[in-house]
């Protein structure tokens, strides 16, 4: 080697040191810059001042705790008490809540020694301990408090409304009626309903305990009211989970069965006809590229709205899926155990039947078992737009912005879905094709 | 004594083999038989809880998309109009799957270096990192984005958001099952010169993986830009979101709705070609 190749080979490598250092800096900076393009592209700025913190707040804590009203009217000055104000939340007539005492003057205890006392002739006293005694009463044409102005940061006084929020509990008046709301931790009514008599016994008493209702036996009582638990409905939830499933289901093993012939019509080695091959190949393209979401809105103007909808979206484009990558698997097989069998003296059925058919089988399995369980969240989001399954619920009761436990405990419902499918399929996977 | 007994022993094997055969035959057909009943009712069950039949709605599957054509035909001086309407919601979609595959990727990345064994920072949180990931994969795109709209407004950002979360769990495991076959040496090399954590991933294992990652990640692109085109029909901007206002405005209107599929099928279509292409340059080359 001489020096004259020693210096070139020393400026090639300088060259390629240089480029790989450009190259270093370059793409950081590319990143960089198409991240900028994209804040001012997408408003981030203007984003974050028009985001809802206080959503996220409510969000947060309503996810994990329900409150109880106490509701009283203007024009009656009856009180009522339901949980998270619904109907079938309602405490029985003559019933309260054990934080309450009624009379004359009914006081409602609030956490922190907060306590609200409403008084007859729509009078309400609030003591908030350090601040005073919050006073109020509506006077048939506004409502009129004794809070300074401008009022403390934790109440919002006008002559329609006037609200409180504090560590105690929300109060808000208004001309109709007076609300309270005591912040509780947990999913109440979770099992059972106020008017179902199981209400507050352990599963213990259920199980050993006396009969608590004549009419039926305590096991069998419990579970029907458990399962037609008017407001959360476990009955109905459980079906949408069926549904979602179902869709994933029919759709992944409907388009594996309607794949695997015309994959063997799309691979060169077992169609010899360019035509027949070329056209298929570009069904299956077609297929893929026009997207679930496309073939979802066609279908459910032909099937309306429901599981089939969602399963045939999902057949559809599976179709074209599985159509490409089964003739890619078929086109990649072995030619030795086909001419091993067909030694033998079989026909070219028989050849692909013990040729072929073994080699590829678990391959497309696999394929097939990773599809469902991705289809599983597909049929999620497509249940969402045709309307059913769990999407649906789960759309609806975000889109009503009220129950959010009941959203929470959709989202963890889904989450175990896709979780428990996960492993279902691997675990098919394992037994029908071995450990991998 | 054994060419007395060799026929009789041919026998028992001939017909314990006929055995297994036997029963092999009878579990597939039971598999089978299995397999077919719960199509054949789970298909009873999705026909009976549809809205319409599916015998019913079977001959007008071609009544929506003939309309749509139909009308774009007669509309089709306004196409070239309309496609230049919708391109900026085009390049919204797409914008939000590039950014949430890049965002994706890096924190996938990030996470599956966490997540390896044998490279991981803090081989005690190896579990943690891993069950991290499930979460994120499990959790469809679709709950995260309403969560986020309600929280955030509609718009691309929560889409964005939905998706990259997702992709950071579904790459993080991609990722950590190339960086398992990743050779030590070169991080043993750089460890025993002193070079820190960060140093020996980004000098050790990335030069290594980085082509089987880039694969994964346009592999991932092309998902999302379907994900974020379906996104958009909940209120997260882009194609999706203006193909549900074209829709809902209905007949006369359907030359809008045209021109979207029309944008939506050829930036998936291209996106695929191209995408394709350039996995198969890639796996070729590290071949080379």
């Amino acid at each position: 080697m001489t020096a004259a190749d020693l210096t070139l080979a020393k400026h090639d490598a300088t060259r390629i040191f240089a480029r790989k250092r450009m190259i270093g800096f370059a793409v950081p900076v590319v990143i960089l810059a198409y991240l900028a393009y994209i804040f001012i592209a997408f408003d981030i700025g203007g984003l974050l001042q028009r985001m809802r913190p206080e959503n996220a707040v409510t969000l947060a804590s309503d996810s994990w705790s329900y409150k109880v009203h106490v509701e009283r009217s203007h024009r009656t000055g009856d009180i009522a008490y339901s949980i998270e104000g619904e109907r079938k939340g309602e405490y029985p007539e003559g019933t309260h809540p054990d934080w309450v005492e009624t009379g004359d003057i009914t006081t409602v205890t609030l956490p922190h020694g907060h306590l609200v006392r409403l008084l007859p002739d729509n009078r309400t006293e609030y003591v908030v301990p350090g601040f005073g005694t919050v006073e109020a009463h509506f006077d048939g044409a506004a409502i009129v408090t004794n809070l300074p102005d401008p009022p403390p940061d934790w109440a919002s006084v006008s002559d329609r409304r006037v609200a409180m929020l504090t560590e105690g509990g929300r109060i808000t008046i208004t001309r109709s009626k007076t609300e309270i709301f005591r912040y509780f931790p947990g999913w109440e009514l979770f099992f059972f309903t106020l008017e179902s008599p199981y209400y507050g016994h352990s599963f213990y008493d259920i199980v050993f305990g006396e009969q608590w209702d004549p009419t039926r036996g305590n096991i069998a009582g419990a579970a029907h009211d458990f399962w037609r638990n008017p407001m959360w409905r476990h009955a109905d939830v459980a079906w949408a989970i069926g549904e979602t499933i179902l869709m994933a289901f029919l759709g992944t093993f409907g388009a594996a069965m309607v794949a695997l012939p015309l994959g063997f019509l799309a691979a060169k080695r077992f169609s010899p006809f360019m035509a027949v091959r070329f056209t298929f190949r570009r069904i299956f393209d077609f297929v893929r590229g026009v997207d679930a979401l496309i073939w979802t809105i066609v279908l459910s103007r032909a099937f309306g709205p429901g599981p089939l909808t969602g399963s045939l979206a999902i057949l559809l484009t599976d179709t074209g899926t599985f159509g490409k990558l089964f003739s890619e698997a078929l086109e990649n097989v072995d030619d030795k155990q086909i001419e091993g069998v067909a030694s033998t003296g079989a026909k070219p059925l028989q050849r692909y039947r013990f040729g072929v058919i073994p080699q590829v089988v678990p391959v497309l399995l696999s394929q097939v078992l990773y599809f469902f369980e991705s289809n599983t969240r597909s049929a999620t989001i497509i249940g969402a737009i045709t309307g059913g399954g769990i999407g649906l619920l789960l759309t609806q009761a975000i889109q009503t912005q009220k129950d959010w436990e009941e959203v929470a405990y959709y989202i963890i419902l889904v989450v175990l879905m896709v979780m428990a499918m996960d492993s279902l399929s691997g675990w098919l996977r394992a037994k029908l094709i071995g450990g991998r | 004594m054994t060419d007395i007994s060799a026929p009789a022993r041919i026998d028992v094997l001939q017909t314990e083999y006929m055995a297994l055969v036997r029963q092999r035959r009878l579990y597939g057909g039971l598999v089978l038989a299995i397999f077919a009943l719960l199509m054949a009712s789970g298909f009873y069950v999705a026909d009976a809880r549809n809205a319409g039949g599916f015998w019913e709605g079977l001959h007008r599957v071609g009544d929506y998309p003939a309309a749509v054509i139909s009308e774009a035909w007669e509309k089709r001086a306004e196409l070239p109009a309309n496609l230049v309407k919708f391109f900026p919601a085009l390049v919204e979609t797409l914008n939000i799957a590039a950014v949430s595959t890049l965002l994706g990727a890096i924190f996938g990345l990030i996470f599956a270096l966490l997540s390896t064994r044998g490279l991981a920072r803090w081989p005690r949180l190896v579990p943690l990192f891993r069950r991290l990931m499930d979460i994120m994969r499990a959790i469809p795109e679709i709950v995260i984005a309403l969560v986020l709209i309600f929280m955030l407004g509609g718009g691309p950002v929560p889409a964005m958001l939905a998706i990259a979360i997702h992709t950071t769990g579904a790459l993080g495991k991609l990722f950590s099952e190339v960086a398992e076959n990743a050779d030590l040496k070169p991080v043993d090399g750089l460890a025993s010169v002193g070079a820190n954590w960060t140093q020996r991933m980004l000098l050790g294992v990335i030069p290594q993986v980085a082509p089987n990652f880039l694969s994964y990640a346009l592999l991932r692109f092309e998902i999302n830009i379907r994900a974020s085109a379906i996104l958009g029909f909940v209120g997260a901007g882009g194609l999706g979101y203006e193909l549900k206002n074209s829709m809902s405005w209905g007949p006369g209107e359907f030359d809008e709705a045209a021109a979207i599929f029309l944008l939506l099928f050829g930036a998936i279509v291209v996106f695929d070609q191209i995408s394709s292409r350039y996995r198969n340059r890639l796996t070729e080359g590290r071949l080379a």
